[in-house]
């Protein structure tokens, strides 16, 4: 007997595919200026539409479907429309696959759609069916940035508009201080300039010769002094460049920016300011400002909230910076004594920064590229 | 085994569900190009449909066509009924679409939107159909079959009385006593409707499949109600003679089988019928009493059954849903509330059977309110009932130790 029922049992499981109302399923996923949809549409209502069952004996095969997938894409992207802030971003299907749901199996369409520009609202037009079966529903699910809506789009629903979020305000700050760090520690002039104005923070100058220093006391507040003016000077142009106060060619200043790194490597070798580094951290900072601009300028800043995305970008390249600090001045007044430091590091070291940068120099001058 | 559960709809859940689906749904591309992705439905209504191909020919060139339109719908919604397919309810939706959103549109279209609407359950809008077209011809017999029905299924008793009485002389007098028994036996009558359509249906021996079905099965519920269970087993078998597909009959027979722990039963009554929801819910039910291996299966499936109505926010099977919920996902209180959801659109002995068995799990006072109120206005009749609401009262005056008493099933 219960083999009996086992075996009716497996009838019921083998007839799985219910009766239900019509639906389609629509999955939406919307990257900057791309909507991509994923379309489950039921092979028996596109049949019912447009006839899939080329041999007509019942069933429909992969064969069968495969034969009418041009009209099948032609069908869909004619009853399904969407238009970012009022532009129409044109869609083509991309890929055909299949899939099942409870009443059965469906065809699944892969399609893209491309905005003029990221949209701030999504306006979308759903007519697929309804003039087969006034009961067939698209059930939609449009994920972007702020998060993710479901539409149910019927007969009497046809046209539904999604606003998409902006990111909110607190994961937009941490992005903008993310690029400032990221920044500054590819920015290697910036760093090779800085840390160029350090080196000699450990040491003191007699004569002739350089010394290691004995206070460290008096070693961190050079350092404080010539990282608090660079960052002063940088913020104070930065913001006039962000905010198109002042502008400079940026041929111009990316050479001043390799010219000031020369300098100050250059310095070292023969001071010729040797207690006042503070002051050329100042005024080469300054130039160094519009080159973290150029850099801002690229990632663009979001239109409501301009001052936050500088701040941010600002505080994230001090973060930076601090970062490089703090790694290198444990480790600089350790060496200070050594050889290795005072000849090798302080010396040929700046001299090879200096010829780098004089490359640099020459190849942002003249428009050039020999290092690359 | 965690138990299924059984989701209210809302649109909000649209967004989980879907994601669900298509995460645990995987699409993919067929390796074998003789791979079957789908069969398509071929039923007798089906070649029937075929038939009709030059009414749809006639359709696609004019859809104003009215003859043609409501000849078509009529064919749709008959094999809706047979096959249990509400995708044909559409298609007869679709076909009527230029008179769909008129308000007063012509008597053939209004009678056709009155039964599409009461299938789904939107009875109010279907009642403003039916009284316009009564208003212009009283002597409407589908019209106001139609209006009996859902006024009785609505549960306002005089009003349907009122309704079968006007049936006189418009539809075979049999029709109308069955009408007038099925009122009567809700309202304090049952035994003397019974008798009454008892008699009357032994003098009409030639009826056809269609009426006997509908008059047996009106008897074996109203025996079913009042106990009498040999005289209710025959009329069932009886009424399923005369219509072997019967998605209602069949339900109510499972329903009877199964209270009679007659599961095993229900399964070879229900084999293969399982892509219907209300009678996959009986086959659940069914496994579930014989703790049959596949029980968790099916009710799986049932859920995803229901996951998909919801989806797309209909909410035809509250009644259905809500017996899942507490005797397969067996959470008493999300039972109730659909129960109780379900009270405010149907109230048929069914439906007050499920809000019983829902109270007396859950001990709810205020649903025992609402029932022992309706019970005492209507004087309905019912021994499921009473057993149920009998469990609820010593559930509620016994001690702890005891107080994991359950509805008998």
């Amino acid at each position: 007997m219960r083999v009996l029922v086992a075996i009716l049992l497996s009838l019921v499981c083998q007839l799985a595919a219910a009766h239900k109302p019509s639906d389609s399923y629509l999955a939406l996923e919307t990257r900057d200026a791309i909507v991509d949809v994923q379309w489950d549409i039921a092979l028996r209502d596109l049949d019912f539409a447009i006839g899939l069952d080329a041999d007509q004996d019942g069933a429909i095969t992969w064969d069968e479907l495969r034969a009418r997938h041009a009209d099948i894409a032609a069908y869909a992207v004619a009853r399904l429309t969407v238009a970012g802030d009022g532009d129409a971003c044109p869609m083509a299907v991309r890929e055909h696959l299949v899939d099942e749901h409870t009443d059965g199996g469906y065809a699944v369409l892969r399609l893209r759609a491309t905005c003029s520009a990221p949209p701030a609202a999504l306006r979308i037009g759903y007519r697929l069916f309804f003039d087969l079966d006034g009961q067939h529903k698209g059930l939609a699910r449009i994920a972007h940035a702020g998060g993710t809506q479901g539409a149910i789009f019927s007969a009497d629903h046809r046209e539904q508009v999604i606003q998409l979020a902006s990111p909110g305000a607190w994961s937009q700050f941490r992005d903008y201080v993310r690029h400032g760090v990221w920044h500054i520690w590819i920015g290697f002039d910036h760093i090779l300039f800085l840390l160029s104005l350090l080196l000699p923070a450990v040491l003191v100058r007699t004569t002739q010769t350089w010394a290691p220093a004995s206070s460290f006391r008096v070693s961190g507040i050079e350092v404080l002094r010539v990282v608090t003016a660079f960052t002063v000077a940088h913020s104070i142009t930065l913001t006039l460049a962000a905010f198109d106060t002042v502008t400079l060619p940026s041929r111009l200043v990316e050479a001043a920016i390799a010219a000031s790194v020369v300098l100050a490597a250059l310095n070292n070798v023969w001071p010729v300011i040797a207690t006042q580094r503070w002051a050329m951290a100042f005024a080469f900072g300054l130039i160094h400002g519009f080159g973290f601009a150029s850099v801002l300028a690229d990632l663009g800043l979001p239109d409501g909230s301009r001052l936050a995305a500088l701040l941010a970008f600002n505080v994230g390249v001090e973060l930076g910076q601090l970062a490089i600090v703090v790694a290198f001045l444990p480790l600089a007044w350790w060496l200070r004594g050594r050889w290795v430091y005072r000849r090798l590091v302080f010396v040929a070291g700046s001299m090879a920064v200096a010829a780098l940068a004089a490359a640099w120099f020459v190849e942002r001058a003249f428009d050039v590229r020999f290092i690359g | 085994m965690t138990a299924p559960r059984c989701l209210k709809p809302l649109v909000m859940g649209v967004v989980a569900i879907v994601s669900a689906a298509t995460a645990v749904a995987a699409p993919r591309i067929p390796v074998d190009g003789s791979e079957v992705l789908e069969r398509l439905p071929v039923t007798v209504g089906d070649r029937r449909l075929r038939e009709l191909a030059p009414l749809r020919a006639a359709l696609n060139r004019d859809p104003n066509d009215l003859r043609a339109a409501v000849t078509l719908a009529r064919a749709y919604i008959d094999t809706g009924r047979t096959t249990g397919d509400p995708r044909y309810a559409g298609y007869a939706e679709a076909v009527l679409s230029p008179w769909w959103t008129m308000p007063a549109p012509p008597a053939e279209v209004a009678i056709l939107r009155a039964v599409l609407l009461q299938r789904v359950h939107r009875f109010d809008a279907s009642l403003a159909d039916l009284d316009r077209l009564l208003a212009e011809n009283p002597r409407n017999g589908q019209a106001q079959l139609t209006r009996a029905t859902i006024l009785q299924v609505q549960g306002r008793f005089d009003e349907a009385r009122q309704a079968c009485a006007a049936l006189r002389g418009l539809v075979p007098a049999m029709y109308v006593l069955a009408c007038e028994a099925g009122v009567d036996g809700a309202t304090g009558r049952l035994q003397p409707a019974f008798d009454a359509l008892a008699a009357a249906f032994a003098r009409v021996p030639d009826a056809d499949a269609g009426t006997r079905a509908w008059v047996l099965g009106t008897l074996a519920e109203l025996a079913e109600r009042a106990g009498r269970f040999t005289v209710a087993e025959t009329h069932f078998r009886n009424a399923l003679a005369a219509d072997p597909d019967d998605q209602y009959l069949l339900a109510a027979y499972a329903d009877f089988l199964l209270d009679r722990g007659r599961s095993r039963e229900v399964m070879s009554l229900l084999a293969g019928r399982g892509r219907a929801d209300g009678l996959l819910l009986r086959l659940a039910l069914a496994a579930d009493a014989m703790k049959s291996g596949d029980a968790t299966a099916l009710a799986g499936q049932l859920r995803a059954r229901f996951d998909a109505a919801a989806m797309r926010g209909d909410r035809v099977h509250l009644r259905e849903e809500a017996r899942c919920t507490l005797h397969l996902a067996r959470d008493p209180h999300a039972a109730l509330a659909l129960a109780l959801d379900n009270w405010t659109v149907q109230k048929e002995p069914a439906d007050l059977l499920i809000l019983a068995e829902a109270a007396a799990a859950t001990r709810d006072a205020s649903a025992r309110a609402v029932i022992d109120a309706w019970v005492a206005r209507t004087g309905l009749e019912d021994i499921r009932i009473t057993a149920a609401l009998r469990s609820t009262k010593s559930a509620t005056t016994a001690h702890p130790s005891s107080a994991s008493l359950r509805s008998t099933r």
